[in-house]
């Protein structure tokens, strides 16, 4: 009988979903130590404030209450840091306020943490947090991008003048002037990216221990990345050596970035832990989740492409303004900058692009990455452009993407904007696309939805993102403070099960089996014998963790160099056991034979051998057979493709229906199917979220009008149709595996396709171009305000 | 939530004076309720279970629909018996809010509430019901009084609800996109008296009826009946989800589609 096929390509079953489905998940709130405390957060309720007063002392005094904490108190620890610096165009580093893990002095958004409150019980946390007197004097304050780079705007720092964190340019400005100046004709657009709220289903949670026998810290959290917490709370805020300092990410019940930052609640109760000498826990309830947990997207911009009169680009100019809220987010400088502008080439040979972004600070909630972070803004920008050009110029939307794609073979094409794209073939995503999406029969159902009274529409987007950002010499260069490698330990066992170290983390991804499923490919051992490890400073060497869609580009590629040294030494060991030399041996299938004989000794004899060394080449190989490699990738990967989707409005209410949805993306090499469809599936439901529903909206003093569910409109399953998922992969030449990435292409790949068919369905009244969301009211307003031209 | 003490009654007159504490408030599904007490935003002496009153159940007669308080929403969206005799009310349950909601969420909790964007206080008033509480009956026309407010005296426990049976009915909702209530539901029902038109969502005083409608619709019960009357915005809601222009124009749609489903 044939062992089933659980290598690369097989759409094996997720191993850690038993343990999901059956409520036997481990998460931070879960987990409770012997004489823990619960934290309770005093927060601002005010967008923009001077704390004038802070009176402890009833809430000191009520019930189970252990100690409160204000900024005072906080005095000996560092703010919270900023990991990516970014330089303005006259080489001035940017504004860099301080963020304090508890307000100093002003409190800057709604969510603002001003107090620490830590009872017996959450009840009494919660009581007592009632019974702070803060005296809070309002000032001014600026809510969106446009009202705080206004004259006279209220300031949100002092140090940054104008609310300006920084103002960042890339490409050629003069070439593109020039081209601009030559060109046909210049087609603009004013588009708005929608600010959202990453909602992860598990709320954010940290529970701090401190054993004080040993001066050993314990900080269990909701991270993305352990490693990076560890060191940038350990180094920064707490002044901790990382050897005192072990940070635990278990079970995470979702992320989309939103868990990659260091906030302050971990530094909270980590320090409170060992001031109090008993552990420390906080839970984010839902709605302090919404004003504290970074938000994603919020851009302004104006595109221009100048084309000639057959729609070939020449050259594009981006002006974008974006929203750092009111501090710096751990990674918030970079999104708007290296993940976004160096974007702007998309699939196309646009030969000069200049862009200049702006990042501003405002009384809101700090926005970072989420999901796609700056590649979607990028592809939302670029695709409805590409629209607007051929709608301008009343070219056929295909056609027009077909005449400036990227031919197939410029590959490895370099772009205007930095990036140097490996590999791609966008003709063979948007052939397949079409072909699934029936774009050659759209105008027959047209024809049949308007019998039926309804508007029906095709839109398309054909994207290029960019994930595994690397190497850690470029990214310096651009002003990130940390490297971005990856990091595996693959320890095989005496008896040959293999456990898997990663410094990569899951929280929902399945890399228990992607990973799993690597070993099973390279080493030849049943699945069932492999265990990933992940989300523990103790257990994995380093990592840098999870986002960006880097786990399996990144840290799989580290795993295979670490498996390569496993082969390697297996080799010598066979080749000493089988009396050959090293060159003569084959590893296949999980077995170390002698080149052209039947002379083999299996993976687990070797390891055997290994770890009971009685016959063994002791003088030239170490016993053992546990190797660790650390890998950094030579360029990002290029993950590409095309979305296409279909809608059916009602014009009586302006409602949008999406009747279909195909996606055929370039993910490079598969390693599970069925992940990789599911993966992409959950990407585009955040994708139609972001274009017709999600919204963080805040008034003009910066109150968060969407500060709950029955607001913030997430996508559910009634509102998604079924989608068709489909690849065409080329092959990431610089990376072992082959593999691109396929956590975010879902996110950043359909919300154009999505505005694009609303736009279609609507061409009748005029319409050019929406913003997202797309709601009802404003399709409806359409609708009904431009009535003449819907009789044609 | 703060601390409360809790009664689980088990007859009306019990839980009446579990409530004569004016600081007390009864609790039925919770749908409403609990997330009010979890954000603190009340704090009771007292939470007065309703559950245990026995006051669940559907009764009908050859003229009335009578449901007890403490019924569920998925009781009335299921049963056969309403689906038959009061089809609109039946598909009215079976939209409020998510499975989770219905299944907890009981139709004396939702008129005690009267939240200006629930449903069922549309079918009542549209109906005509009469809602009988431990101390006398109340016609719909006088219960509710602007948003969240009723005719019920402080410790008054709504016992059941009787619908008088139309000739024809039928509900319509453009739900709120994020909390699934009504952004505007219209519920037309067709009796020997004549027609009458409720509409629950769009007004800030809450549910009211719709004396241009029904006067067109008695008239000739046809969506065609209702062109050309437009609704006034003045009165009407508007917030991140709507403007009163749209919600006036909603509620046109959502009539003639009731009508049309009635019909
Ligand atoms: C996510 C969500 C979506 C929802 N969507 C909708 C929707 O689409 N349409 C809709 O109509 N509703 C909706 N609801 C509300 C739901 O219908 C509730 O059931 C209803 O508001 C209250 O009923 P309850 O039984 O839960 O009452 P509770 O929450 O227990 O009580 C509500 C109030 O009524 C009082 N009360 C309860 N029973 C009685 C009684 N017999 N006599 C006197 N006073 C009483 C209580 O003291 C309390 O003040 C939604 C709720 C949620 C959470």
């Amino acid at each position: 009988m044939n062992a089933p096929f659980e290598g690369i390509g097989a759409s094996v079953r997720r191993k850690e979903d038993l343990r999901f489905i059956s409520g036997r998940g481990h998460y931070v709130d879960d987990m409770n130590r012997p004489g823990q405390l619960h934290a309770v957060i005093k927060r601002s309720d005010r967008p923009h404030a001077k704390i004038n007063s802070i009176d402890t002392s009833a809430a000191l005094a009520a019930p189970g209450v252990v100690a409160v904490y204000t900024s005072t108190d906080l005095a000996a620890i560092g703010g919270l840091p900023c990991g990516w610096q970014i330089h303005s165009k006259d080489g001035s580093p940017m504004a860099e306020p301080k963020h304090p893990v508890l307000a100093e002095g002003k409190v800057r958004h709604v969510g603002d943490p001003i107090a620490v409150v830590i009872a017996a019980t959450k009840q009494q946390a919660k009581d007592a947090a009632e019974l702070l007197h803060i005296e809070l004097e309002d000032l001014p304050s600026a809510a969106s991008i446009l009202d705080a780079i206004a004259s006279g705007a209220a300031q949100v720092h002092d140090n940054a003048p104008g609310n300006i964190c920084y103002d960042w340019h890339i490409g050629d400005k003069a070439g593109m002037e020039a081209a601009f100046a030559q060109a046909h004709r210049v087609i603009t657009l004013d588009l708005t990216n929608n600010r959202l709220v990453p909602n992860a289903m598990e709320p954010r949670a940290a529970l701090g221990d401190y054993d004080s026998s040993t001066g050993d810290y314990t900080l269990y959290t909701t991270s993305q990345n352990p490693h990076v917490i560890r060191l940038l709370m350990g180094a920064f805020v707490l002044g901790l050596p990382e050897h005192k300092l072990r940070v635990v990410a278990p079970d995470v019940g979702g992320g989309f970035g939103s868990k990659i930052y260091h906030y302050a609640e971990e530094a909270i109760v980590t320090w409170a832990a060992g001031k109090l000498g008993r552990p420390v826990k906080w839970t984010a309830d839902r709605s302090e989740s919404f004003m504290s947990d970074a938000h994603g997207r919020d851009h302004v911009s104006t595109a221009k492409m100048a084309v000639d009169k057959d729609g070939k680009f020449l050259a594009m100019h981006v002006d974008t303004l974006c929203n750092m809220g009111a501090y710096l987010s751990t990674f918030a400088p970079a999104v708007p900058t290296y993940l976004y502008a160096t974007l702007l080439a998309g699939t196309y040979t646009t030969p000069v692009i200049y862009a200049e972004v702006k990042a501003v600070f405002t009384n809101t909630v700090p926005v970072d990455a989420y999901r796609g972070a700056g590649r979607p803004e990028a592809t939302f920008l670029i695709e409805r452009l590409v629209d607007a050009v051929a709608y301008d110029l009343g070219m056929d939307r295909v056609a027009i993407r077909l005449k400036n794609f990227i031919p197939r073979d410029a590959f490895p094409y370099q772009t205007p904007v930095a990036l140097q794209y490996d590999s791609g073939d966008y003709f063979a995503t948007l052939d397949a696309a079409l072909k699934h999406a029936d774009w050659a029969g759209f105008p027959a159902r047209r024809a049949a939805a308007a019998a039926k009274g309804k508007l029906r529409g095709i839109g398309i987007s054909t994207y290029l993102e960019a994930c595994g950002i690397a190497p850690s010499k470029v990214v310096g260069s651009l002003g990130a403070r940390a490297g971005l490698y990856e990091v595996a330990n693959i320890r095989v066992h005496p008896t040959g099960s293999v456990t898997v170290f990663t410094g990569t983390h899951s929280h929902g991804q399945g890399h228990e089996t992607t990973l799993a499923q690597l070993v099973v490919e390279q080493l030849g051992i049943p699945i069932a014998n492999v265990d990933v490890v992940h989300g523990d400073t103790a257990k994995i060497p380093f990592g840098m963790g999870t986002y960006g869609s880097r786990s399996l580009a990144v840290g799989g590629s580290a795993m295979v160099k670490a498996m390569d040294k496993i082969v390697l030494k297996g080799r010598k060991i066979a080749a000493h056991l089988l009396e050959t030399d090293v060159d003569d041996i084959e590893f296949k299938d999980g077995k170390f034979t002698v080149a052209g004989t039947d002379r083999s000794k299996s993976f687990g004899e070797i390891a055997l051998t290994a770890y009971v060394p009685h016959n063994y080449p002791i003088e030239e190989l170490e016993p053992g057979l546990d190797e660790t490699a650390f890998y950094d990738p030579k360029n990002f990967t290029f993950p590409g493709g095309c979305h296409v989707c279909e809608v059916e409005i009602d014009p009586a209410t302006g409602i949008p229906t999406i009747v279909n949805f195909v996606a055929v993306d370039d993910v490079g090499r598969v390693v599970n199917p069925m992940i990789v469809e599911g993966q992409v599936q959950g990407g585009i439901a955040q994708g139609i979220g972001q274009a017709l529903y999600e919204s963080a909206i805040y008034d003009a003093q910066g109150q968060l009008l969407s500060g709950s569910f029955m607001d913030y409109t997430m996508p559910r399953a009634d509102n998604l149709p079924n989608i068709t998922v489909a690849t065409e992969n080329t092959m990431c030449t610089h990376n072992p595996l082959g593999s691109k990435g396929c956590g975010e292409v879902g996110a950043i790949g359909s919300p154009p396709a999505v505005i694009g068919a609303i736009v279609d369905a609507l061409k009748d009244y005029g319409v050019r171009h929406m913003n997202m969301p797309a709601s009802p009211e404003k399709i409806w307003s359409i609708i009904q305000s431009r009535p003449a031209m819907a009789a044609e | 939530m703060y601390d409360f003490a809790y009664h689980k009654p088990s007859s009306v007159a019990d839980a009446v004076a579990l409530l004569g504490d004016s600081e007390a408030k009864a609790l039925a599904g919770g749908q409403t309720f609990i997330p009010v007490l979890k954000q603190r935003l009340n704090k009771p002496s007292a939470v007065v279970d309703l559950s245990g009153l026995g006051l669940s159940g559907i009764t009908v007669t050859a003229t009335t629909v009578t449901i007890g308080a403490t019924t569920t929403h998925i009781t009335v969206a299921n049963s056969a018996e309403v689906k038959k005799a009061i089809p609109g009310l039946a598909n009215l349950a079976s939209w409020i809010g998510d499975v989770a909601v219905r299944y907890r969420g009981t139709i004396g909790g939702s008129l005690a509430n009267n939240d200006p964007t629930a449903c069922y206080p549309s079918a009542a008033l549209a109906l005509g019901a009469t809602i009988k509480t431990n101390t006398r009956e109340i016609a719909a026309d006088d219960f509710f009084q602007g948003m969240f407010t009723t005719a019920l005296e402080p410790g008054e426990i709504i016992v059941s609800v009787s619908f008088p049976i139309p000739q024809a009915s039928a509900y319509e909702k453009f739900r709120n996109p994020a909390s699934r209530y009504a952004m505007v539901g219209v519920f037309v029902a067709k009796t020997a008296s004549g027609v009458r038109v409720a509409v629950t969502g769009a007004s800030q005083g809450g549910v009211f009826r719709h004396t241009a409608f029904e006067t067109a619709l008695s008239a000739n019960f046809s969506a065609g009946a209702l062109d050309g009357i437009a609704t006034p915005a003045d009165g009407l809601n508007s917030d991140i989800h709507g403007s009163a222009a749209y919600r006036a124009h909603l509620v046109g749609v959502m009539a003639k589609r009731a009508v049309a489903a009635a019909a």
